[in-house]
């Protein structure tokens, strides 16, 4: 890289704020949290008598990071087009019990289970795309529709977990290579593609436009429908990839996995911690990433201190509402700049 | 490969109706490499609709267009593109939260080895800006960043960058300061030193003359005239752009009984946009304010209503000097104020007849007035609006009746003052006698009005006098009946007139 584009670098990274002094990009803001909030964490557990950053601590909170960070990197994507889903949560459980009960305990039908997972996954974001597009329903409602429509589904045919997995299968959810579980490394896989989606590619500079002005889009000739579709369905594949993540994790599919854990509110809830306009237009998954380890720190956190159920609920409230505060704030004096 | 003077464009007999309304009636216009040609005509003359034709966005209903001698046929705005034609609208086209070069390259970007090349999109940016003398902006800079001036910049590289050789542009100067437009002329003469053939559509006469080689002037749709700028006076463009008989009766103005007190005065009022304004209105009076499109006709009515205050002078109503900061405060004083804006600002157009027009009634008088019901088909019926019944949503009205229904909003409180801001916009012949007769009853039934119109024979039509406003503060008053070429020339600040 040379010297030039490192500079651009820096320049992506702190941005002079017309004299004022600097301002922190919001991915940037986010990571600074994360760091505040070890060291705090760190303090608060060793207070408490225990080491909150020893091996099994990072290695808690990089788990806990897994199937938060494969939603919420997809969530992303289609937040970024100005869209969102909430569909998200029913289809990681639906998802776990698509690999679950195709693989049916064999070896052979792994590779099978998991590409119809993944199908399954990415016709549900086809469907949520094109409602949205086609049939021009707001997003919050299309895809409010589709998840009412898959916990309908799952409600009528599943009680509890169904399906195996094979052996063979659980070493997705339970291995590592070195130190780092294959999860992990899945899950960095995953944003690692989506980044290179969103920052190299056309479709994800469309991406950017049609979130930040979708007028504008498509007067400059982009195809902004083929744009939001193309977003759902990605978004739905990493849900789906979840869900078959949580399927090897847990031996078999289970029907409300991912509405137990939230994954809908919380992955839009990392998003944007992680600095994204709930507008579109603006964020990145490295700053979803940011949020989603504050989370799971905090959780963890949370877990060493033993703290009560409900104050950890009250502090995750606040964390969010405070960040986007801020965020909305910094644009404020922006534009009166 | 064309010389400077070649013709890149040539349009010949364009006809253009909407919904049975012809809007353009064979037009003419070439366009010559190298040269500004400035399209001017009056509001609602035809130069938006020309414009979109030659950016393939309307399709003409009969006419040719011929590139470099060549028929074409755009059916799209793509196809105008990759004609080399540009448009660059008057609201800004750019995505503020990405940079200069991803806006310039916006839905074309290269792409090299399956990646976007940022490289060549960045190297490319900054060769346009280069050509065009514009080095100092970084087309990696988030486009938010910079100025309005230099957002400009980045729509004509963007325009520049499809290989534009003819590039439109429509008041380029409404969005910017006096050194802004500095900068945009130096620039339009790059441009056309570079051979580019540029079609500049503008009300502003000191900037056609300036820049343009040849004018063409529209009129009611129809082509006037094409000449050299320079054998042109503008009292001579004036007349070429409003000489034309009155086509529309309009009620008898007040005779000097008609008149009664003060109702409204503004005494050296002023805010952010207008400056020392100062007249007065009386009851029975129509007064019309004419100015171009800027000028700050409407910021005076909006100011007079509260809805951006004045921060300077004085404002009287019915003899009493009064601080109207918010339209609340002009309701109970009796100001009525219909907006320009009618479906955004004076409807609710998803509520019904009877809840729009008892809309002022309810929210700013209290006591039981705005429960009283039974004058409501009085009202409906005194300003005739035609529609199936009182719960019929206002948007399912046509223009016409949707205004009808605004002027009954007012009615239903009574106003002692009503400011009008481009009453009869949008809405046909028909309803527009109807609204001029309902304005001039009011009037005579001792109502001030102030009219805004940007038609000026309506305005002439209609006022007992005319205010005219030029860069935010009264050029002159002139009397009933004056014609268009003083008004005109009042508002282009071509002539000066006696400030009242």
């Amino acid at each position: 890289m040379s010297v030039v584009q490192q500079k651009a670098k820096l320049a992506d990274i702190v941005r002079r704020d017309g004299g004022r002094g600097f301002s922190l990009t919001p991915t940037v803001t986010v990571y600074l949290a994360l760091l505040a909030l070890l060291v705090v964490g760190s303090i608060l557990v060793g207070l408490n008598g225990g080491v909150l950053l020893d091996q099994g601590g990072i290695l808690n909170i990089l788990t806990r990071s897994t199937v938060l960070g494969l939603v919420a990197v997809g969530q992303t994507i289609v937040i970024i087009t100005g869209s969102l889903d909430l569909s998200v949560a029913y289809l990681v459980g639906l998802c776990s019990l698509v690999a679950a009960e195709t693989m049916a305990g064999s070896d052979g039908m792994m590779v099978p289970g998991v590409l119809l997972a993944l199908g399954v996954a990415a016709v549900v974001g086809l469907v949520n795309g094109l409602v949205v597009t086609v049939l021009k329903v707001n997003a919050f409602i299309a895809t409010l529709g589709v998840a009412l429509i898959l916990r309908g589904y799952l409600e009528d045919n599943y009680t509890g977990p169904a399906g195996s997995v094979p052996r063979a299968f659980q070493h997705l959810g339970f291995d590592r290579i070195g130190p780092v579980p294959i999860g992990v490394l899945l899950m960095l896989l995953v944003a690692a593609a989506a980044w290179w989606f969103l920052k190299r590619t056309r479709a994800g500079y469309h991406t950017y436009a049609v979130g930040g002005d979708i007028d504008v889009a498509r007067l400059s000739g982009v195809r902004t429908g083929r744009t939001i579709v193309t977003a759902h369905v990605l978004c739905a594949v990493a849900a789906g990839l979840a869900g078959v993540f949580l399927a090897s994790r847990l031996g078999s599919g289970a029907p409300y996995v991912g509405t137990d854990a939230g994954y809908d509110l919380e992955s839009i809830a990392a998003v944007v911690l992680g600095g994204a306009a709930l507008a579109g237009g603006r964020g990145g998954v490295v700053g979803t990433i940011g949020g989603v380890l504050i989370l799971a720190t905090l959780d963890t956190i949370f877990d060493d201190l033993a703290v009560d159920p409900f104050f950890k609920d009250v502090v995750r409230g606040i964390v969010l509402i405070v960040a986007v505060a801020l965020y909305a704030r910094r644009k404020l004096t922006r534009r009166s700049a | 490969m064309t010389v400077d003077g070649d013709v890149v464009v040539r349009l010949t007999g364009i006809t253009k109706s909407f919904l049975g309304v012809p809007v353009l009636r064979g037009v003419d216009l070439e366009l010559r490499a190298g040269e500004v040609h400035a399209l001017m005509g009056e509001n609602g003359a035809g130069k938006s609709t020309l414009l979109k034709v030659l950016a393939g966005v309307h399709r003409p209903d009969s006419g040719r267009i011929e590139v470099e001698g060549e028929p074409v046929v755009f059916a799209t705005p793509r196809d105008a593109q990759e004609a080399g034609i540009a448009i660059i609208h008057q609201e800004f086209n750019l995505l503020e939260h990405r940079t200069v070069a991803e806006n310039v390259h916006l839905g074309r970007e290269p792409v090299r080895r399956g990646q976007v090349d940022r490289r060549k999109m960045e190297a490319d940016t900054k060769s346009l800006l280069d050509w065009l003398g514009e080095e100092g902006i970084d087309p990696a800079e988030t486009v938010t960043r910079l100025s309005v001036a230099q957002k400009q910049v980045v729509e004509i590289v963007k325009a520049l960058s499809t290989d534009a050789r003819v590039l439109a542009m429509d008041e380029p100067t409404a969005a910017l300061a006096d050194h802004e437009v500095e900068l945009l002329y130096d620039l339009v003469d790059r441009l056309r030193a570079r051979g580019i053939a540029i079609l500049y559509v503008s009300h502003r006469m000191r900037e056609v003359f300036d820049l343009s080689k040849r004018i063409t002037v529209l009129k009611d749709g129809a082509f006037v005239t094409c000449a050299l700028t320079r054998e042109l006076t503008s009292d001579q463009l004036v007349r070429h752009m409003v000489g034309r008989s009155l086509d529309a009766l309009y009620p008898d103005r007040a005779s000097a009984d008609d008149l009664g007190d003060v109702r409204l005065a503004l005494r050296g009022a002023g805010n952010g946009r207008v400056r020392g304004i100062t007249f007065e209105v009386r009851a029975g009076e129509i007064v019309g304010i004419a100015g171009l499109q800027g000028s700050g006709r409407s910021a005076i009515a909006r100011a007079i209503w509260g809805v951006e205050p004045f921060t300077a002078g004085t404002v009287e109503v019915d003899g009493v000097e009064r601080r109207i900061t918010d339209p609340r405060a002009a309701v109970r004083l009796g100001i009525g104020y219909v907006t320009e804006d009618r479906k955004g600002e004076g409807l609710a157009l998803r509520q019904s007849i009877r809840d729009n027009a008892l809309l002022v009634r309810r929210a700013a008088l209290t006591g039981g007035a705005g429960r009283r019901k039974s004058d409501l088909g009085e009202l409906l019926k005194s300003v005739a609006v035609v529609a199936r019944g009182e719960h019929q949503e206002v948007r399912y009205l046509s223009g016409g009746n949707q205004q009808k229904v605004v002027l009954a909003k007012w009615l239903a409180v009574g106003p002692r003052v009503l400011v009008v801001d481009e009453p009869t916009r949008g809405i046909d012949v028909g309803a527009k006698q109807a609204v001029h007769r309902l304005l001039r009853d009011l009037a005579r039934n001792g109502v001030a009005i102030l009219m805004i119109s940007s038609e000026l024979p309506e305005l002439i039509g209609m006022s007992d006098r005319i205010l005219v406003v030029h860069e935010g503060a009264i050029a002159g008053e002139l009397p009933a009946g004056t014609g268009e070429e003083a008004v005109m020339g009042l508002a282009t600040g071509h002539t000066r007139g006696e400030v009242a």
